[in-house]
């Protein structure tokens, strides 16, 4: 009979424990929307790179709480949440080195490669017209979709 | 009592039993997850990379910001994805309600929570093959990008390749996991999992079907919101 309890009160447990994960979750998620919506009206550089390292912060948050509750990790035993965790650990190089790579490729065609760094600076009123071009065949098959965009002859 | 438990714990790695303690199957699924993880990640990443080293990139507000039945030339970004957000976090909810309903034997419950995780998953389909049509609609699709740079300047195939690859894995994700949850609810029904005696199988469903969810957090954040 005490065993039947003790699994009511268990059930009970995991309940109130999902209820809650459920708010958190979308807690940071209304949160997340409503820094992205905030955004939109903001064009100075920090303060976006400020909001989006938020948004991330608050992403790894939510990350959190779908791994430890409702993929159930946190209530397992300690080799199993190593076996998981340790190896995942490579994420931090990954993105670090990848990111700062990146970086530094446009830094350095930046500087060395004026094409790259003029293209970016003029305005177009359009889509170029160059990937269209290599479009050239599906773009007719479409017919009419984007036919109105300009063709040059050159 | 105690010193039983004290005991196990001590000897996890002495052999007769599983040091992770858990069934063979989740161990693997976890694994496998792992790898998933690294798939989605190094897409990701190649995404962040590309986004750090050009110039200028389109501006999410300005691409998806239309939704179902909308008149032309709405200006809503946010709000569709927000509902698809929403639909996976719910449907993610039942589905831990099932594998809680499983551990307890209760079978209806299971079943319940699990139709409803299919119909979340199918919603969260139907919304993707949306947007999927509205942004090729436009001109958007594997090496044709419509879209200019937030800046002005005119963009390269890169953001719509990189959305529609990595979308498109996940969507693809999404709908293996509800092909599994339809073979869970077919094996519920025709009582499979009472002759075993135990539901685990559907937590394994249930850690898929978390990943998706888990992934999803990370597509929303990176393509919509920053």
């Amino acid at each position: 009979m005490s065993h039947t309890a003790t699994h009511e009160d268990h059930s009970a447990e995991v309940r109130k424990e999902v209820t809650k994960v459920t708010i958190i979750l979308s807690v940071l998620t209304v949160i997340e929307l409503a820094l992205g919506f905030y955004m939109m009206g903001i064009e100075a550089a920090g303060t976006r790179l400020l909001i989006k390292g938020t948004i991330v912060i608050l992403m790894l948050a939510k990350a959190f709480y779908i791994v430890a509750y409702f993929m159930h990790l946190k209530h397992e035993v300690k080799n199993l949440i190593m076996t998981v965790c340790v190896p995942l650990c490579i994420f931090f190089w990954f993105i670090t080195a990848f990111l700062i790579d990146g970086n530094s490729f446009r830094n350095l065609r930046n500087t060395y490669d004026p094409h790259f760094k003029e293209q970016s600076t003029i305005k177009v009123e359009k889509k170029e017209v160059e990937h269209k071009e290599a479009k050239e065949e599906k773009v007719e098959k479409k017919e009419g979709l984007q036919l109105d965009a300009p063709r040059t002859a050159d | 009592m105690s010193t039983t438990t004290t005991a196990t714990t001590t000897k996890l790695w002495g052999g007769g039993k599983s040091p992770f303690d858990v069934e063979y199957g989740k161990l693997m699924m976890w694994y496998f997850l792992m790898s998933d993880a690294l798939t989605f990640g190094a897409f990701l990443i190649s995404y962040g990379t590309i986004r750090f080293s050009t110039n200028g990139w389109p501006d999410p507000n300005k691409v998806f910001k239309s939704y179902p039945f909308a008149a032309e030339g709405v200006n809503a970004p946010l709000v569709f994805v927000s509902i698809m957000t929403f639909i996976l976090i719910v449907s993610s909810v039942t589905m831990v309600l099932a594998v809680q309903a499983g551990k307890e034997m209760k079978k209806k419950a299971v079943a319940i929570n699990l139709i409803l995780t299919i119909i979340g998953g199918i919603a969260f389909l139907s919304c993707q093959a949306w947007e999927w049509n509205h942004l090729h609609s436009e001109g958007a699709w594997w090496g044709m990008n419509p879209f200019l740079n937030a800046d002005g300047s005119a963009s390269s195939t890169n953001f719509t390749n990189y959305f529609f690859t990595i979308t498109g894995f996940h969507g693809f994700h999404v709908l293996s996991g509800v092909v599994i949850n339809i073979v869970m609810l077919i094996m519920t029904l025709t009582d499979q999992f009472e002759k075993r005696g135990h539901y685990l199988m559907i937590e394994k469903a249930g850690l898929y079907w978390h990943f998706v969810d888990l992934v999803w957090v990370f597509v929303f954040t990176c393509f919509y919101l920053i």
